[in-house]
């Protein structure tokens, strides 16, 4: 067998993978073999770093350890510390927090759902949720300040508060998105070209989930009825009604199924969240320093589940911060996904744990002829890719697609 | 409350766990055991009491130890942190990939950066330094200090 086995590098930079990972695959034919995953490319010191920062600088840096689950680190983060210290934040906090929370599940499960698209080859569905992921960014943004990494986290409590317009705006939203949501339901499973290309494809069966510590959607789709929101309930999960999405099925369209479920589990829990949100302050009073002690804080971020703990030494800043996101978990799954599947598999077979990429928007632009540079806004961005596509003769300003 | 149980259940076992095993708050347990008890305890919590799930292992620069710290949880979302020390001198722990096989990755950076020997750790890809990281350099150490990093006032 190794006579006619070669190996065959993939990343750390590839273009079927937007963040640097490499994996060393042995392929036989076009058989994969053996898999061999160096890990660490991205590692930025983040644990070190928090230990010379204060509990807010903290906050901040937490949040930027992803650019999609930001919220879920920072939440996560907080939880700790507010443990710590003893902090009971008031209710109007937390389902803000919650709010937030499955916000940022809508976009980051469009932007796999695109992407999963891409890597099979089926763009048009990229072009789809990517422009429905926008919507739910901009409620994010007019609420939050920001497209990603919120900061609405702060020590005691969130920063800012909500009101009834902006409620009533992300019901709107909500509704839209979710009826786009239950098209693409219907297209993954009557689209023959789909689930033929997705079906047994990256299997992971259930022994195999339980026995690599298989976290979020990945262990779900194997039959692993797994959620931080209903085993270990935080924020205001315990009051709210919503289900464990799973399948059987162990495989990518599994794993696509399972993530689709869950959407329409977050249309509720933001409907839920919205008709019961309470009244009163968003935040209470928080001491700089944190008295000494130590909390183990679980969060589960949309690719799994997330683990915080830390260490408190009675100063501004934290003894020992640790992190343990949804992606290290499962990686050691992809591994055996990979195992004698055909090498073409490989992309989809990585994306489809949802490995965490960074993303960010807005853009710099310079005129070359009259030298100035500056930021671009959304309407101006906007407002220039329709004339950009008009010069061409194309005017899509007219069609009737509009979201809220 | 099941968390009270599993309390009382490891205390008929060990006595010696008596006064160093805490309920932080619901479903979060807490146990600090001595390093010779370590294995007997965590084969007990990970074999017979239902930790079927490893969260993570954060590792932990004390001073004159190491603590390691163990966070096991059930199906049911009870977590508990078992923690030992070992000494700074000797920094040797065993592995525990035979109980959980995606401890492996927890393990390396244990190895990276604090510096621990994990005896019974397979051959693979270090985690997560680059392949050129100088030798004796473990970051997450109290004493390492990023090269050029400035210095504080009252340090030295």
């Amino acid at each position: 067998m190794s006579d006619h086995s070669i190996n065959v590098p993939i990343g750390p930079q590839h273009p079927a993978l937007k963040e640097p990972e490499s994996f060393m695959l042995s392929v036989s034919g076009e058989k994969i073999t053996g898999v061999s995953i160096r890990l660490g490319y991205n590692h930025r010191g983040i644990e070190k770093a928090c230990e010379d920062r204060s509990y807010i600088q903290d906050i901040y840096l937490i949040e930027r350890i992803c650019g999609i689950c930001s919220h879920s680190h920072s939440t996560a983060f907080i939880q700790a510390v507010e443990e710590i210290a003893g902090l009971e934040i008031p209710r109007r906090a937390v389902y803000i927090r919650t709010l937030v929370a499955e916000l940022e599940r809508l976009h980051s499960h469009l932007l796999w759902l695109g992407v999963a698209g891409h890597e099979i080859g089926f763009d048009t569905l990229l072009m789809y949720t990517w422009r429905d992921r926008e919507s739910v960014l901009d409620v994010l943004a007019a609420l939050t300040g920001n497209r990603v990494n919120y900061g609405i986290n702060t020590i005691g409590g969130v920063r800012r508060d909500i009101d009834a317009a902006q409620l009533e705006n992300i019901l709107k939203v909500v509704d839209a998105v979710e009826e786009r949501t239950k098209y693409y339901i219907k297209l993954a499973t009557e689209e023959t070209t789909i689930i033929q290309r997705l079906s047994g494809v990256g299997v992971l069966t259930k022994e195999d989930a339980l026995r690599l510590g298989a976290v979020g959607p990945t262990a779900r789709a194997s039959g692993v009825a797994r959620d931080v929101r209903k085993d270990d309930p935080y924020l205001a999960y315990g009051e709210l009604d919503f289900k464990v999405s799973t399948s059987e099925l162990s495989d990518v369209y599994g794993r696509t199924v399972v993530r689709l479920l869950e959407l329409m589990e977050s249309f509720s829990i933001i409907r839920q969240v919205v008709a019961n949100m309470p009244d009163g302050p968003v935040s209470v009073k928080a001491p700089r320093k944190v008295p000494a002690g130590e909390a183990l804080s679980r969060y589960e971020a949309p690719r799994g589940e997330d683990v915080h703990y830390v260490r408190a030494n009675g100063t501004e800043r934290p003894e020992r911060v640790k992190v343990r996101a949804p992606t290290l978990a499962n990686l050691q799954s992809v591994a055996k996904m990979l195992e004698d599947r055909y090498l073409a598999d490989t992309p989809i077979i990585i994306a489809a744990i949802d490995p965490c990429f960074s993303c960010t928007d807005r853009m710099i632009v310079k005129d070359e002829r009259t030298g100035k540079s500056g930021m671009m806004n959304w309407d101006e961005l906007r407002r220039y890719g329709i004339e950009w596509y008009r010069g061409r003769g194309i005017d899509t300003s007219t069609l009737k697609l509009a979201l809220p | 409350m099941e968390e009270e149980k599993i309390i009382q259940d490891i205390i008929g076992e060990y006595a010696f766990l008596k006064d160093s095993i805490r309920l932080q708050r619901a479903r979060r347990i807490f146990i600090t055991v001595p390093r010779e008890q370590f294995e007997n305890v965590f084969k007990n919590l990970a074999t017979t009491r239902g930790f079927t799930q490893l969260a993570t292992i954060t590792g932990i620069d004390t001073g004159e130890t190491f603590s390691i710290l163990y966070h096991l949880a059930t199906e049911n979302g009870i977590v508990c942190t078992l923690t030992t020390q070992i000494p700074r001198a000797n920094p040797e722990i065993n592995s525990i990939a035979r109980f959980f096989n995606g401890a492996e990755i927890y393990e390396r950076e244990l190895v990276d950066l604090l510096g621990i020997c994990v005896n019974g750790l397979p051959k693979g890809n270090r985690y997560p330094l680059p392949d050129d990281w100088p030798d004796n350099q473990y970051p997450l150490r109290k004493d390492w200090r990023p090269e050029g990093a400035p210095v504080e006032p009252g340090e030295e």
